[in-house]
């Protein structure tokens, strides 16, 4: 059985000539024109480079950040040169018989270690106000293989905050110019009105005379910005990621496939979202009007609790399994209840019916908050 | 029986003798004891019109800070609830208006923050995960009261009174 497993594999073989790259002294077998950064995925694990700006889904992304860079020792079979310098693996693609090194060559995680430094030059570093902390690509880069302080003494650059439609906030200070945004219109919806403008340090993401942008997939550059550049206003501040439960749900949506993850507090629906792979992609993008629009539980039917990395902070306080004890009081107190002493939904301030976050359109502000003894 | 140590002593039962039987000498002896003790340091203080020092790490009741300006410091990011082993903790946030920069630092801020003092454990992890350096632990009690809703902490009891708009509101 074994033996004709292996026959066919390597008739197989010859039919669409793999190749045979070694990454971190890993051997996997990929199709030609395959990426150095796709075949690591193949493999998977820490092999894998981290990525800012490619996006598997998206033609033309990735060259950007540099944080994909690793070491090529041996250029392929036929000519074992390694390669002078480091390369980017999202765009440079596999020859037969390569070896990679990412991990394992301290000269990566070193040039790693300055693309951070750099991607963070001008990032104002304000997770604590931005609503991407916690599901931050910069901030997980950052903490894995950054530096625990910049060298950078002058004045980083900034810019107003911008209003791109009714539903997406841009941040321009917190953008890394990664175009995986400028990509998304491009390829999703049908004119594009956003784009690069200016050129080299002095270059921004904006929109032409700040037109709106209203098409039907505009919402998926939130989902694809690595950064807390582009957010979803309908969203701002509401909560922390890390406070709400992502579920699966989906709904039947004649522009999209519906698949998303909706972040609720109770029944409320404080945000939805497309769904995420392990490498933070999209697995399929979802329309305006479920992103923006539908903002009930009654709109979506619920699959169940989204499953959520273990090591993610949004996972936190999430607790699976949990056995609750059997009551004894009502039996020992011959069916009576234990008195309540308190019930904390008559005190506390926080969670109050009168102000329902999820139907506020934009952040609330201080006049959707009543006084409290002179105080807000 | 084998023994465990080589400590115990056998017990005496020898009948007491006439001076043991006379039981003063040994009442003198620990009236003696009792004496003595008046003229040492006493280990208790006279509370509440004596207090002890705290120590400089003492974990005391939480305080909501404010910066040089008078501005409220937090910016309800919810580390302190996200790191808070109790789940003391619980916030809202909104955005600061034009017009609030001299309320508020940030963009954003808590409209609400409430600790729930009787689930608090006083563990100074809220103050460890601050990168506002918003809240922090004095060197006081949370005072009795006769009901649980008394220790259900809001801003107007956490935020310390701004400099230049004093409050004179009590709850």
């Amino acid at each position: 059985m074994a033996f004709r497993g292996m026959q066919s594999f390597s008739t197989m073989a010859e039919e669409k000539k793999l190749f045979k790259v070694t990454i971190d002294n890993i051997p996997v077998e990929v199709e030609p024109g395959t990426t150095i950064l796709n075949a690591a995925r193949k493999i998977g694990g820490d092999v894998v480079p981290p990525a800012m700006c490619y996006y598997s889904k998206l033609q033309g992304s990735g060259g950007k950040c540099r944080t994909c860079l690793v070491k090529v020792s041996k250029g392929s079979d036929a000519d074992p040169r390694p390669m002078p310098k480091l390369v980017a693996s999202c765009r440079t693609t596999v020859m037969d018989g390569m070896e990679v090194a990412n991990i394992t060559s301290p000269e990566v995680l070193d040039a790693r270690k300055g693309v951070v430094e750099f991607l963070l030059l001008n990032h104002p570093l304000d997770c604590p106000v931005c609503d991407q902390a916690g599901e931050c690509d910069l901030q997980d880069l950052s903490y894995e293989h950054g530096t625990e302080a910049t060298r950078y003494e002058f004045k980083r650059r900034t810019f107003e905050k911008i209003d791109i439609g009714d539903h997406i906030k841009l941040h321009m200070t917190r953008c890394i110019l990664c175009y995986r945004c400028v990509f998304t219109a491009d390829q999703l919806t049908n004119k594009r009105e956003h784009g690069v403008l200016n050129r080299g340090e002095a270059s921004e993401i904006g929109t032409y005379i700040k037109n709106s942008l209203d098409n039907d997939f505009i919402g998926n550059v939130i989902d694809v910005c690595p950064v807390g550049a582009l957010t979803d206003r309908t969203a701002r501040f509401k909560n922390r990621v890390w406070f709400l439960k992502p579920v699966d749900a989906h709904r039947d949506c004649d522009k999209c496939c519906g698949k998303t993850v909706l972040w609720m507090r109770g029944d409320e629906v404080f945000r939805v979202t497309a769904r995420k792979d392990k490498y933070g992609e999209v697995e399929e993008f979802i329309c305006d009007t479920c992103r923006f629009e539908k903002k009930e539980a009654k709109d979506w039917v619920v699959e169940g609790p989204r499953k959520v990395s273990r090591h993610s902070v949004i996972s936190q306080g999430h607790y699976v399994g949990v056995h609750k004890p059997h009551e004894t009081i009502r039996e020992v107190m011959s069916g009576r209840d234990p008195k309540l002493l308190m019930n904390i939904h008559s005190v506390s301030e926080v969670n109050q019916p009168s102000v329902d976050l999820s139907k506020i359109d934009g952040p609330a502000h201080s006049t959707d908050f009543p006084k409290i003894n002179g105080v807000q | 029986m084998q023994t465990l140590t080589n400590r115990a002593q056998p017990v005496d039962r020898r009948p007491m003798t006439f001076w043991e039987k006379m039981y003063l000498p040994a009442i003198a002896k620990g009236m003696g004891i009792t004496l003595s003790h008046i003229f040492k340091k006493k280990a208790t203080v006279n509370y509440p019109e004596e207090k002890r020092p705290f120590s400089p790490v003492f974990r005391g009741l939480h305080v909501l800070n404010r910066d040089e300006e008078g501005r409220e410091r937090c910016t309800a990011c919810g580390l302190c609830a996200v790191a808070c082993p109790a789940e003391a903790i619980t916030m809202e946030a909104a955005e600061r208006l034009p017009g609030e920069e001299h309320l508020y630092r940030e963009e954003k801020y808590a409209a609400r923050y409430e600790i729930n003092m009787l689930r608090c454990i006083f563990c100074g992890f809220c103050e460890e995960a601050c990168p506002k350096q918003a809240i922090y632990m004095t060197e006081t009690f949370a005072p009795a009261n006769y009901q649980r809703k008394g220790f259900i902490y809001g801003k107007d009891d956490l935020l310390i009174p701004d400099p230049k708009n004093p409050i004179t509101v009590k709850k």
